[in-house]
């Protein structure tokens, strides 16, 4: 009896491992030979822990799973039954391409990966020179995940063209927004797509050496890219000689230290350094002058790890999807008070409203929903009123969002709107690196303006206006340039939790 | 009192950049400026102000304060121009609507956590934030606290319902020059970044984030004092605000007025602002046209000037009949008449040549060549020498052999275009800190640095500092691994073969390099006598031949060696073998111990140089002098200083005017400089403090400090700085109007006015400085020599097409072993060095608050040398020679190899020279203080020598007052 039970933090989270225990001691007092894989989540977190078994050919699932559900589970009537997991209408509506194989495989059987289609776009790139690797990606529209969307290829081919006895390739995997988890669910369920990626990048651009900036609140994808990045090496798919092209590329796994603003690519790299991370002024683009002031590629997880399906598949296989310049797919993260949380991969274009209320089913409260905010703790407060805008890097942009890391966290009636325009700038107070005088000061100002609004003080509300248009302008960095979007996306469309403050607080 | 017309001083906010022009437009103005500037930089060349906080133009641009966003056309957002560099054809706004809003926003946050209290602040007037608000037209903060909350903050002790504030750090005032208050502090990194990228200590960070964001010096538990920091004063200097300010203006207030001078304390020659309210100097700021430091300075430089107001300092003249007596106070007259009557009597009754001179290499250039003149011109002899005989005479010599003249090549600017550079006998971090600083910058961008040194100075490894080679030779065997490392160049075939051909004698070279390719000078071969490992010395050379631009910087561990002028030309010789002469980042640069070695001796206080290093014995450099002082010029050289106190012991030197230098603590074996001293009849210390030498004077002559006369200094890229007169002489005259007024006593008849006279008389006889005179000066700044017809404005770089003797000539040099050994009794190397918060022997950073870092000199000894003798760290130990013994602290550090101990000689208490011998260099009796067999014994206490010594110190030094 094949089983897979996922290994994904998520999934322990919620008592997987419990749940193996009590496959394997019933399996015991049955006399049933039962074969647990554990591989990454399906995505689907309000069903974890997901149980698959393999019945004839085809996986079906049970979930969420309980200890106790183990023996039912076996024995074929469980009332937690979903059926084939591919039917689920969550699965059927995807178009999982970065994310194809998470779920599905081993993480850390290469063979696995093999046999799921990994490899083949890094054998593809060996072939080509680092120009044509360049090129390639420049067709598929891939623009950087992270949140900034900046067209990955150019990024690309300023540190091809770079001049540099040493080039890097760092990948940024400091996942520190708010309702964000594909780069971690990426890391645990399928490491080596990134380090295909990551690969393919070195090839592409003349780098030897990669990096991967790991938040140190991620111990299980820590453990598993370590892991993955020895296997990878033992199989030659790192170092010296990469599936024996005759080019070198390896990676080194680094541990971050718990700051947010790491997340951003220059403190990024300062930490990685060895120094402290603070923001470094640009120019100079890390991509001239980045690692150890080399010419270095910093990208997201998300980007780097959708690199390989663009060469197993073809640029162009990856541009049909989309919309506008938002090419390829978009991996949707969908978290806060709602029903169905979890990870979602889709084209680009898909509105609001179908990722809140359909996909996610509505608030888990069951109450109304009030506003979805979307790309991290500095991302919009998005009012149901603008649940038409449709999920784009510009479009998004145009109805005052920001798409970021595509994270959703979703808020019922109940949400202090004050409350969270509070939490926004104690969040860039507490997070802030200090280097720039608008966040450090400001975000501290910040909180003290919305507390005098909260007492009714009046005059506070366009000096807080004032201090959101000095840190959106002023600041060195986006945490303090877009603290000033949800703390504004607040007070313009909840202008009753700020004008009446006082009034309510009485 | 004229002062020097300050040039433009305005900070440009970023770095100066080379590059191909590039033309953009400024607030409507054209402006063309080298590639790489920032717009920041652009605008100010162009006039225009913008308004910044975090920028420096001695600092990289960091993009901080947010102050300096600009507008650009056709790009997003509001750049700040600091970080932001031109572009062809950019179009710029530095005044928008936006940016002044921003820049007002900005300055809103800034204010709202800054004490406003300017009126009664130390830095009240010289505030750049304070400056900012204004330029922004901040009117009205209006950030105040939530109801039942303070505003966070970090100035407020406590809020006001009493609460301490857990953001208020209180002042730091452990260093004894500045102070760090955090209150005031704007977090602009200005300070840390100073001390990263000016000074290279990283003594500074940022400790915590965001609002917690504070600037602290070293771990958590330290302060100034205790935190690396070098007190060089570079973050004071860097800050805009009152948040690191030097005690002296919290003091007394900011300066009215300023005046560039040159400091008098070692040979980098720095340039300083000395800021005034009207004779009261207020602070020393290095100035940033100084060509030498660049706006640099180091802990003694800025901050140790207040030995010029100590209470030992001597201001009256006094005499005494036999040194047994207590000194009188008399006038000016009576101690100038009674010197001249001794030293004429001496004269009568043992001959013309009984008598004469000490120079100082740290009087300026005219004061020396009165020195020297006094002797040649009115003594009638050529009985004068100077300190550099102790310090880098052999580089006189060995330079003078081999390329032609008397002086390092380079200047120090030459540093920022070296690639590999070798560090031999030196130690710049404590003895000439700004070059170091300069030196460190170079490595942290690339260069290579080999360290040849007994000892693991710092620049071996220290912060983002590493050696590619260490070569911890033992003492005494520098001619050895030079000329190994030669042997590796040679036989390995690494010559600049076209070099040599173009540019040396080419026989010469032929019996050179069959000399060192022999066997015997092969690395291996040395290995037991160098105690180098022949592996690191072969890499070390290789590194060296082919590495680019090499450049070889050395010190008195190379000349203070019984072969110091033999390791001269061994290096002169290396520089050639590779073709490392004549361009930018490469050279032999000697690092002159003092202020003005390199002047002193230019000016002829050899004796047997007259100014300009030409020989007494030659007749048309006398007859030049006969013509100028109208007086016939002795042909005989006169004696040096170990001739002297060996002619004194003997009864045939009798009298001696000392100007300037100790030479009883400076000069090796105490007891032997003690005794000449003693024989001799009339001794004339010009001096500043009653000094130890003065212990056996008969007449003291009070000296004045560079603050008090105007002059010049020669630094070691024999650069001629002004010195500028900022105060009247405490004492009443400058030193040359002494030497003048003894001279006339002595019947000269001398008339200068004003130092501008004497350095007429010295471009009208020495050729190299037939350029020089003040007005030039006055325009220049500084002048390198040679300045004359043929370099009106003087020479950065020698030997550029050809060497000045012609062709350069390569000097054989065989190893000789100094007969100092160790043997059972003496099984220990001594070898001596400096610190860098002390200088020389101490007379004047002995008596400023420098002491807190060194209050007395330690022996360092190696653990396993400590262990053998059962010493402890901070043990008392006796240090004997076969010259003496003296005791001293011991501190235990494997800085030092085993078998070779260490210690400074700064502190006369201590007498490291009671140990030194009288061994000396070969061609120049430059004294062998670096190599002293010597014993190390447990100690309880002082030796019965400096008890005695101590005693008679006490003795020599009584005073009575004239009578009032």
């Amino acid at each position: 009896m094949k089983i897979t039970v996922p290994m994904d933090s998520a999934a322990k989270a919620v008592g997987a491992d419990e749940v193996v225990q009590a496959l394997l001691a019933a399996a015991k007092d049955k006399g049933l030979e039962i074969d647990i894989t554990r591989t990454g989540t399906r995505g689907m977190i309000w069903l974890e822990p997901l149980i698959e078994v393999e019945i004839d050919g085809q996986r079906h699932g049970f979930g969420p799973a309980t200890p106790e559900d183990a023996a039912a589970i076996l024995d074929g009537n469980s009332d937690k039954a979903l059926g084939p997991v591919e039917a689920l209408d969550w699965m059927k509506r995807q178009t999982r391409l970065t994310f194809a194989r998470v779920g599905i495989i081993d993480p850390l059987s290469l063979d696995d990966y093999k046999a799921h289609g990994g490899l083949a776009g890094l054998k593809r790139a060996a072939s080509m020179t680092g120009q044509e690797i360049t090129d390639e990606v420049k067709a598929s529209g891939l623009r950087g995940r992270g949140g900034a969307g900046f067209p990955t290829g150019i990024k690309w081919q300023t540190v091809h063209d770079a001049d540099a006895p040493q080039k890097y390739i760092v990948c940024n995997a400091d996942e520190g927004d708010s309702g964000t988890f594909a780069d971690r669910m990426l890391m645990e369920g399928d490491p080596f797509t990134l380090i295909e990626g990551m690969a393919i990048a070195g090839l592409g651009v003349g780098a030897t050496k990669g990096y991967v900036y790991l938040r140190s609140e991620y111990p299980d994808a820590i453990d598993v890219m370590r892991k993955a990045v020895d296997i990878a090496r033992k199989a030659g798919v790192l170092g010296a000689d990469v599936l024996g092209s005759g080019r070198a590329f390896d990676i080194e796994i680094r541990m971050g230290a718990g700051a947010y603003v790491c997340g951003e690519e220059t403190s990024l790299l300062n930490s990685l350094e060895g120094k402290r991370g603070v923001v470094r002024a640009k120019p100079p683009l890390p991509a001239l002058e980045g690692f150890l002031g080399r010419p270095t590629v910093v990208n997201n997880v998300i980007s780097l790890a959708t690199v390989p399906v663009i060469f197993e598949k073809g640029a162009q296989h990856y541009a049909d999807f989309g919309l506008g310049r938002s090419r390829g797919t978009v991996t949707l993260q969908i978290a806060g008070n709602v029903a169905h949380g979890g990870l979602f991969e889709t084209a680009f274009g898909i509105a609001i409203d179908e990722v809140v209320n359909d996909l996610g089913g509505g608030t888990l409260s069951g109450r109304p929903v009030k506003a979805v905010q979307i790309g991290g703790p500095l991302g919009s407060y998005m009012p149901v009123s603008k649940f038409d805008a449709k999920l784009g890097y510009e479009e998004l942009d145009s109805q005052g969002g920001l798409l970021g890391h595509a994270g959703l966290v979703v808020f019922d009636d109940t949400a202090d709107m004050l409350g969270m325009a509070r939490f926004a700038m104690e969040f860039c107070a507490v997070e802030s690196c200090g280097k720039c005088t608008p966040c450090r000061i400001g975000a501290v100002r910040g909180v003290e303006t919305i507390d005098r609004i909260a007492q009714g003080d009046m005059d506070a509300l366009p000096l807080l206006a004032d201090l959101c248009e000095t840190m959106k302008d002023g600041s060195l960095c986006a945490l303090g340039g877009f603290t000033p979007l949800p703390v504004m996306s607040a007070v313009t469309h909840f202008p009753d939790a700020f004008s009446h403050a006082k009034e309510a607080a009485e | 009192m004229k002062d020097f017309i300050i040039p433009d001083d305005t900070d440009m906010g970023t770095p100066a950049k080379e590059g191909a022009p590039v033309s953009l437009i400024i607030d409507g103005f054209d402006v063309t400026v080298p590639e790489g500037t920032s717009v920041m930089r652009a605008a100010a060349e162009a006039g225009i102000k913008v308004p910044k906080l975090c920028a420096s133009d001695n600092l990289e641009a960091f993009g901080s304060c947010r102050l300096c966003a600009v507008e650009i056309e056709g790009r997003r957002g509001v750049p700040a121009s600091c970080t932001t560099p031109v572009a062809e054809g950019m179009v710029v706004n530095t005044q928008s609507e936006k940016v002044r809003k921003i820049r007002k926003g900005v300055m809103e946050l800034y204010i709202s956590d800054h004490p406003l209290d300017c009126l009664t602040c130390s830095a009240n007037g010289d505030c750049e934030l304070q400056d900012m608000a204004g330029a922004v037209g901040l009117r009205d903060v209006r950030y105040k606290a939530p109801e039942n909350k303070v505003l966070a903050n970090h100035f407020a002790t406590r809020n006001t319902s009493g609460e301490a504030n857990p953001e208020w750090i209180a002042k730091d005032d452990s260093n004894p020059y500045f102070t760090y208050d955090p209150s005031k502090c704007i977090v602009c990194n200005r300070c840390v970044r100073a001390c990263e990228e000016v000074q290279g200590t990283f003594a500074l960070t940022i400790s915590g984030r965001g609002f917690d964001s504070r600037v602290s010096a070293g771990a958590v538990d330290d302060n100034f004092l205790t935190s690396d920091c070098v007190s060089c004063g570079a973050c004071v200097q860097a800050c805009p605000t009152a948040t690191l300010q030097e005690k002296s203006i919290i003091e007394m207030g900011t300066p009215e007025k300023s005046v560039v001078t040159t400091c008098a304390y070692c040979g980098v020659g720095c340039s300083f602002k000395a800021e005034m309210q009207g004779d009261q100097l207020v602070r020393m700021v290095p100035y940033k046209h100084g060509k030498a430091n660049r706006g640099h300075s180091c802990v003694k430089g800025r901050f140790a000037y207040g030995y010029a107001n100590h209470k030992d300092r001597i201001l009256n003249p006094m005499i005494r009949d036999s040194i047994e007596d207590p000194w009188r106070e008399v006038s000016w007259d009576e101690a100038l008449s009674f010197a001249a009557n001794r030293m004429r009597g001496l004269q009568d009754t043992y001959g013309k040549k009984s008598i004469g001179v000490i120079t100082s290499s740290r009087c300026t250039n005219e004061e020396t060549f009165l020195v020297q003149k006094l002797t040649r011109a009115v003594f009638g002899n050529n009985n004068t020498d100077t300190c550099a005989r102790v310090c880098h005479s052999p580089t006189g010599y060995g330079l003078g052999q081999t390329f032609g003249t008397s002086a390092g090549t380079q200047d120090f600017d030459s540093v920022e275009h070296t690639d590999v550079v070798v560090v031999i006998g030196a130690n710049p971090t404590d003895g000439h800190p700004v070059f170091a600083s300069r030196l460190k910058k170079r490595l942290r961008a690339g260069a290579k640095l080999i360290v040849i040194d007994p000892r693991r100075i710092d620049l071996v490894k220290s912060a983002h500092i590493k050696a590619a080679h260490h070569l911890p030779l033992r003492p005494g065997t520098n001619v050895a691994v030079v000329t190994a490392l030669a042997h590796v160049i040679v036989t390995e075939g690494l010559m600049d073969e076209a070099f040599i051909r173009e540019r040396c004698d080419w026989d010469e070279f032929q019996t050179y390099a069959e000399f060192v390719s022999d066997p015997r000078h092969s690395p291996e071969a040395n290995e037991m006598l160098t105690g180098v490992p022949a592996s690191e010395l072969r890499a070390a050379a290789r590194t060296f031949a082919t590495g680019g631009n090499g450049a070889i910087y050395y010190g008195l561990g190379v000349t203070e060696h019984s072969q110091g002028s033999t390791t001269v030309m061994a290096i002169a010789n290396l520089a050639m073998l590779t073709g490392n002469i004549g361009r930018k980042g490469v050279g032999v640069n000697p690092l002159r111990g003092q202020n003005n070695v390199q002047g002193s001796c230019d000016m002829g206080s050899f004796p047997h140089e007259l100014p300009g290093y030409r020989h007494v014995k030659d007749p048309e450099v006398r007859d030049l002098f006969k013509e100028a002082w109208g007086v016939d010029i002795d042909p005989e050289p006169g004696l040096r200083i170990p001739n002297m106190l060996d002619a004194a012991v003997h009864g045939t030197f009798k009298g001696l005017y000392c100007q300037g230098e100790d030479i009883l603590q400076s000069d090796p074996d105490t007891k032997h400089v003690a005794a000449g001293l003693a024989a001799m009849e009339c001794v004339i210390v010009h001096d500043l403090f009653l000094n130890e030498t003065a212990n056996y004077a008969h007449v003291f002559l009070p000296g004045s400090t560079f603050l008090e006369k105007d002059g010049t200094f020669t630094n070691a890229e024999r650069r001629i700085n002004r010195v500028r007169k900022v105060m009247a002489p405490r004492n009443g005259y400058a030193d040359w109007e002494v030497t003048q007024l003894l001279a006339n006593a002595m019947g000269a008849g001398w008339t200068y006015t004003h130092p501008a006279e004497i350095m007429e008389e010295i471009s009208a006889t020495t050729p190299s400085f037939a350029g020089v005179d003040y007005a030039l000066l006055e325009e220049k700044g500084s002048v390198q020599w040679p300045c004359n017809e043929a370099h009106p404005e003087g020479t950065p770089l020698m030997h550029v097409d050809g060497f000045v003797r012609g062709k350069g000539r390569f000097i054989v040099t065989e190893y000789v072993a100094t007969d100092e050994k160790t043997g059972p009794r003496f099984p220990l190397l001594l070898t001596t060095g400096r610190i860098l918060s002390q200088y020389n022997v101490g007379a004047q950073t002995r008596r400023t608050d420098n002491v807190v870092w060194h209050e007395e000199d330690l022996l360092e000894i190696h653990p396993h040398d400590a262990e053998n003798r059962g010493l402890n760290d901070g043990d008392w130990v006796r240090l004997a020679s076969r010259s003496g013994e003296t005791t001293l602290r011991a501190t235990v550090t494997d800085r030092v190899s085993p078998g070779v101990v260490y210690t400074t000689f700064h502190h006369p208490d201590t007498q490291a020279n009671v140990i030194t011998t009288d061994y000396s260099d070969w061609a120049t009796n430059c004294p062998e203080y670096k190599v002293t067999a010597v014993q190390i014994s447990p100690s309880n206490g002082p030796t019965d020598w400096q008890e005695d010594y101590a005693a008679q110190a006490t003795k020599a030094r009584r005073i009575v007052p004239a009578a009032e």
